[in-house]
């Protein structure tokens, strides 16, 4: 029978079937952070359970860690504390850690990757939505609680009913300025914030097949946004390119081994999805949210909609119109911005660095702008020193900060103040995500570039011509 | 974690009819800084219940004294959207609540209400629409959710819907089990399991 990429992957994990119940699911790689792991092994600990699969565990600290001074002691006390328990907890269980200062360290949607411990065919989970992120190499990923972690840790199993399947084809030529973040934020405004709830969703079409691994981690990493447990694209070439020599990937005999078994991982011809749709890279310019869900997504040249164009209540809109002080009908060009944020799982990869820079090169960041640019891993800032581009960010007044997820969702000290209005290239806008009563834009590196040095909403094919 | 069992539930409800109530509403990022579950109330919509100053807003439904004591919650649809914090699903229950009623969930915040002793209702939207409505007219409306027999009922007027939720996960919320008690009892089919994985 054809079958789907989504259900080869899966149906291979299915320890059993729990009968008008969810399936054992069996997790080949568990990635764990300091803020959803420590009640998991307190829990553990409590039932008198052990680590059973130490080896498929890796833990980085990324959640709660600043982005200066890295070298120095955690000056925030609870968040030091949680750091701590990362690393007691993985030192205890022979777990391998990626703390602050490590070189291999950063956010863990990043360093997964670019370590070669994201593998095609693979189950993924962690204690966190995005990592939706690793469905980029034909890996079946997704977030879980604090109690599936826990699960994952004692018996390397969780407990899931399979989702149903969704394909989105985008075919065609993306435009100047159009980037994997605006395929990204275009399809969720179309799917809206939950249109893709209960499915896991497989990309497919010219677009992902031009698209290079980093763009394609962004579009699975914001699958979450449209409700989607996951998103996952077919692996190929540039997969195996990109993963060949990585320090975890395997090797030699193994390798060939695991290709015979990648080289599997695609939809049957004929394979049936629970829904599908199709959109035309004809149609997508370079996008930015105007609301208070990542749904709430519009062409930069575009206004924002009337409550009566918009699925959903009109209550909810005028509340979410309302905390980000705009109007229907607002232009989102020319609106004055006070902060921009370049990093997180979404975009902190180089080729957002590279992206930021085609635009910032030779030209100075605006006054009224305060931002931080914040790559997603230390191999991330070491590449970004190899290519020169720390000249370019510094010559145009810009500072490199430290590895972290930051002021995606603020938990440590890179908050925007309340009311102040951010450019960001991370993934949620929800209110108060970047610091109590802060203002998202969200947009891909290159608006956020473009709005940098304008000091305002830009549209960055006005810079790149 | 143990909690509590659940069965039948009569209770009045916090109504809040927003939708796309994500969890970083439930919870905001900078009180996920514990590494203990306790006292996860204090901070439950933290943001809509509080001013910064720290005074509560009065209007907001879960400040109201009429509500108190509720252990329901009516929510808008899309209910539990964004992060996978389970520190969300504690919040709701160290909050006092055993159930949330909307018309659409977020997957992972289901699942996460679900491992710790909170009930996920989902109803249709105009069933959604008749409870939030009886709540309005009168505070003090009781709602019977009925797990055993999957339904959930406006008690004063008798009208009703019935839910679902699979018999594994009902057995579980009746009999205070979790997931890891069953996994645990089948680790030796889990170790077989693992030496046929390639990687």
């Amino acid at each position: 029978m054809a079958k789907t990429l989504f259900d080869k992957v899966w149906d291979s994990h299915v320890v059993r079937s729990v009968k008008d119940g969810p399936d054992v699911f069996f997790i080949d790689r568990h990635f764990i952070h300091e803020v959803t792991s420590p009640v998991a092994f307190l829990g553990l600990e409590s039932r008198g359970n052990s680590v059973v699969y130490p080896e498929r565990t890796f833990a980085t600290a990324d959640h709660n860690t600043p982005t200066i001074n890295q070298h120095l002691p955690v000056a925030d006390p609870l968040s030091a504390n949680q750091l701590d328990a990362l690393e007691n907890n993985a030192a205890k269980y022979g777990i391998s850690h990626w703390g602050l200062g490590d070189k291999n360290n950063g956010i863990v949607h990043v360093v997964g990757p670019e370590n070669g411990i994201t593998l095609p065919g693979a189950t993924i989970v962690c204690g966190d939505s995005h990592t939706s992120t690793h469905g980029a190499f034909g890996a079946i990923a997704f977030g879980i609680g604090t109690s599936e972690v826990e699960m994952v840790l004692s018996t390397q199993c969780i407990m899931q009913p399979k989702p149903k399947s969704m394909r989105i084809n985008v075919n065609g030529k993306l435009g100047l300025g159009v980037t994997p973040k605006d395929v990204a934020l275009y399809i969720i405004s179309q799917q809206t914030t939950s249109g893709a709830t209960g499915y896991f969703v497989e990309y497919a079409g010219d677009v992902f097949e031009d698209m290079t691994m980093e763009g394609r981690m962004t579009v699975c990493n914001l699958s979450i946004e449209m409700g989607a447990r996951g998103g996952m694209i077919a692996p190929d070439a540039k997969t195996f390119e990109y993963l060949k020599g990585r320090s975890q990937t395997p090797k030699g005999a193994d390798w060939d081994k695991a290709m015979t078994y990648w080289e599997t991982l695609y939809t049957d011809e004929g394979a049936s999805f629970d829904a599908e749709f199709n959109y035309d890279a004809a149609d997508i310019e370079p996008m930015i949210t105007y609301g208070t869900n990542p749904g709430m997504g519009i062409g930069v040249t575009k206004s924002i909609p009337n409550a009566e164009a918009v699925e959903g209540g009109v209550e909810t809109y005028k509340k979410s119109l309302g905390y980000m002080s705009f109007s229907e009908g607002d232009a989102m060009i020319g609106k004055e911005i006070d902060f921009v944020f370049l990093g997180s799982c979404t975009n902190g990869r180089i080729e957002d660095f590279r992206a930021f820079c085609s635009i910032v090169e030779g030209r100075k960041k605006a006054d009224n702008v305060t931002a931080w640019l914040v790559p997603g891993s230390h191999k991330v800032v070491d590449q970004i020193k190899a290519e020169g581009l720390d000249k370019i960010i510094d010559n145009a007044g810009f500072v490199l900060r430290e590895p972290g997820c930051s002021a995606c969702l603020a938990m440590n000290d890179d908050k925007i103040p309340a009311g102040k209005l951010s450019v960001s290239t991370s993934n949620r806008n929800f209110e108060g995500r970047q610091g109590p009563g802060s203002r998202t834009l969200l947009a891909s590196p290159l608006v956020a570039a473009a709005s940098a040095v304008e000091g305002k909403v830009t549209d960055p094919r006005t810079l790149l011509v | 974690m143990a909690y509590d069992k659940f069965n039948v539930l009569t209770s009045t409800a916090y109504p809040l009819p927003t939708e796309n109530v994500d969890t970083d509403q439930i919870i905001p990022a900078r009180f996920l800084k514990a590494t203990e579950r306790k006292d996860f109330d204090i901070n439950f919509f933290r943001d809509w219940r509080f001013n910064q100053d720290g005074t509560p807003k009065a209007d907001f439904p879960l400040n109201k004294e009429i509500y108190a004591g509720s252990k329901i919650l009516v929510g808008g649809r899309n209910f539990g959207s964004g992060s996978s914090r389970e520190h969300a699903a504690w919040s709701v229950y160290d909050f006092g609540l055993r159930c949330v009623i909307s018309s659409a969930f977020a997957d992972i915040f289901k699942n996460n209400c679900l491992n710790v002793g909170v009930l996920p209702v989902q109803v249709s939207p105009q069933f959604a629409d008749t409870l939030f409505a009886a709540i309005m007219a009168d505070p003090k409306t009781e709602i019977k959710v009925d797990l055993p027999n999957q339904t959930v009922t406006l008690v004063a007027t008798g009208e009703s819907e019935s839910f679902k939720i699979n018999s594994y996960k009902k057995e579980n919320m009746l009999n205070g089990f979790d997931d890891i008690d069953y996994l645990k009892n089948i680790e030796g089919e889990i170790a077989e399991f693992a030496t046929t994985r390639p990687f």
